[in-house]
């Protein structure tokens, strides 16, 4: 990157180079804040304790129990989160856009997502704990109104699996209505004039055509969802004190002592997140340049 | 008949998807609110409020963490706002390498990245391949843990700042401003603070109040840095207080509503999703 920052094209002429300076500012903060420090983690992968390169690291993640347990609940929270929220999201986007619902509702929900997309870590955990927890309010309603105590006749539990998932989703659907509003705007009504001219009933439109048409942003979002909830750290420390071991969760442990006793398979670690969002941000923009090819 | 008909035509999934959602987003606030009441045994009140607002360990943490945003801010306006100006008007073939740098972050999560910083700059930072030093380590000083933090907040509010910065100046001709100005004799500074930044204010003041809402609670850099922010403050008070803990809750979530109200004010409805979460 600061190759190209320096020297652009070969055969452009000699006073080009003068432009680029005017973005060199935010080159280097960009390689002292986000490159160096993400790269630093990669060649920390490939590094033996003496020092000299290895592919022990790399290898090692994918031999330790414990690690692939923690990836593994990490993706596991992280996909139902993002289906959950992505098709309770849809519905709801669905209902204040094409479902009929007065106008007014329609603001009134696109705000409120704002909000709650945006309210995460520590104060939404302890609104789970306060909701849901052993004496929440929820769960007293509960045992009040339907005589079942949630934590002693049932298996739930908050700050287990389901329970920091369905934290996770207070910031998830919000998310998913905000990204579907738009795109069930998109909708032409042209499209649904004309099936219903060529003599198509309601499903008929429904899953002959617009699901079609909003497929790739309807997937495309879900994996945004995903990355989303894959990178969520404070959240779950909040709330599960670091109990539930989700990847950030080891990663934390391991920045604040190594705790793998083995500063490169941290590294590693870290790294494998990386990938793995890099993947999903790379699906999600693929998806994006395919929904772009009728919602526009 | 009449009413029959008008029955049916209540959509009632959309009604019942709308009702669940509300309930989603309602139920924890009530709960979380009800809960901050009941400080003192049978009597419904402020107490746990006050209690909270009362430690000057919350106002210092508060006061900081308000800093820092405010810096994030003002250093993120100076970094982004002629990069985004320049690329603009004078090099478009720079579009696709910044736009995706500024994407970086949702690759890089908080955790990710101050695992990164920590282990750049905990050690001193030298001329490369010499044994000069030029500046000692950044998390060994409190100046150094600032700086160092506010980058990473730089960083991560860097795609949302971006993108409210290049969209304002798309809907006011950067182009034909500038030539303007500089028939008028203007040098490049005056441009940029007197004619492109007025243009943008509302752009500007969306990723900014996006900005804030990502530094004001953040706990994962705040932390693992270890400097006196609102965040871990608050995180340290659930461990040993259950009340004002849930009061502070509810009060950060009327002040990132406060802060989403002001974007939806000055953007015309257009509603963006960050967080550090």
């Amino acid at each position: 990157m600061a190759q190209t920052a320096l020297n652009p094209k070969s055969s452009s002429p000699g006073s080009d180079w003068k432009k680029w300076l005017g973005v060199t500012p935010f080159f280097l903060f960009a390689i002292l804040f986000l490159v160096l420090p993400s790269l630093r983690l990669v060649m920390g992968s490939f590094t033996n304790d003496e020092g000299r390169f290895t592919f022990a690291n790399v290898l090692q993640l994918f031999q330790q129990q414990s690690i692939l347990d923690a990836y593994w609940l990490s993706i596991r929270i992280s996909a139902a989160t993002a289906i959950g929220g992505g098709i309770f999201g849809f519905l709801l986007a669905y209902s204040v856009t094409v479902g009929g619902l007065p106008k007014p509702l329609r603001s009134a929900l696109i705000t409120f997502s704002g909000v709650a997309s945006n309210f995460a870590g520590v104060p939404l955990a302890f609104a789970f704990i306060a909701t849901l927890g052993r004496t929440g309010f929820v769960t007293a309603l509960i045992k009040n109104l339907f005589g079942v105590n949630l934590y002693t006749q049932t298996e739930f539990d908050l700050y287990s699996f389901w329970g920091l998932s369905l934290t996770y989703m207070y910031f998830q659907f919000p998310l998913m209505v905000l990204i579907m509003a738009p795109a069930l705007d998109g909708l032409k009504r042209e499209w649904r004039e004309a099936a219903e001219n060529l003599g198509a009933s309601t499903a008929q439109y429904w899953f002959r055509v617009a699901f079609p048409v909003l497929l790739p942003s309807i997937l495309g979002s879900m994996i945004l969802l995903f990355g989303n909830a894959f990178g969520a750290y404070a959240t779950a420390y909040a709330l599960t004190g670091g109990r539930l071991g989700i990847i950030t969760i080891q990663i934390g442990a391991q920045i604040r002592g190594d705790v793998l006793h083995n500063p490169g398979l941290g590294y590693a670690m870290a790294m494998g997140m990386v990938v793995i969002m890099a993947i999903s941000l790379m699906g999600y923009s693929w998806l994006q340049k395919r929904s772009e090819r009728w919602l526009r | 008949m009449n009413l029959l008909a008008r029955i049916r035509r209540i959509p009632f999934w959309s009604w019942i998807w709308f009702i669940l959602g509300a309930l989603y987003f309602l139920l924890p606030l009530l709960a979380t609110f009800n809960f901050s009441l009941r400080m003192e045994r049978d009597v419904i009140g402020f107490k746990a409020y006050i209690r909270a607002f009362e430690d000057p360990e919350f106002l210092k943490t508060f006061l900081y963490s308000n800093v820092l945003a405010l810096m994030t801010i003002i250093a993120s306006i100076i970094l982004i706002v002629p990069t985004a100006y320049w690329i603009r008007l004078r090099l478009p073939e720079a579009r696709r390498i910044v736009e995706f740098i500024t994407l970086l972050p949702f690759v890089v999560p908080a955790i990710i990245l101050v695992f990164g910083l920590i282990r750049i700059y905990s050690s001193p930072v030298k001329i490369p391949f010499s044994d000069i030093t030029l500046l000692k380590p950044l998390t060994t000083f409190e100046v150094g843990t600032d700086i160092l933090i506010v980058a990473g907040y730089m960083v991560l509010g860097l795609p949302y700042m971006y993108r409210s910065v290049d969209t304002g100046m798309r809907t006011v001709d950067v182009r034909t401003l500038t030539e303007a100005a500089q028939s008028l004799g203007a040098n490049w500074f005056t441009i940029i603070t007197r004619v492109i930044l007025p243009n943008i204010r509302a752009a500007l003041l969306s990723g900014a109040l996006l900005t804030f809402a990502i530094v004001v609670g953040e706990v994962t850099l705040a932390s693992f840095l270890g400097v006196p922010a609102f965040g871990p403050y608050l995180f340290l008070l659930g461990q040993h207080r259950a009340y004002e803990p849930a009061a502070l809750s509810f009060a950060s979530f009327l002040m990132t509503w406060v802060a989403m109200g002001l974007i939806q004010l000055f953007t015309g409805g257009q509603g963006q999703a960050a967080g550090a979460h």
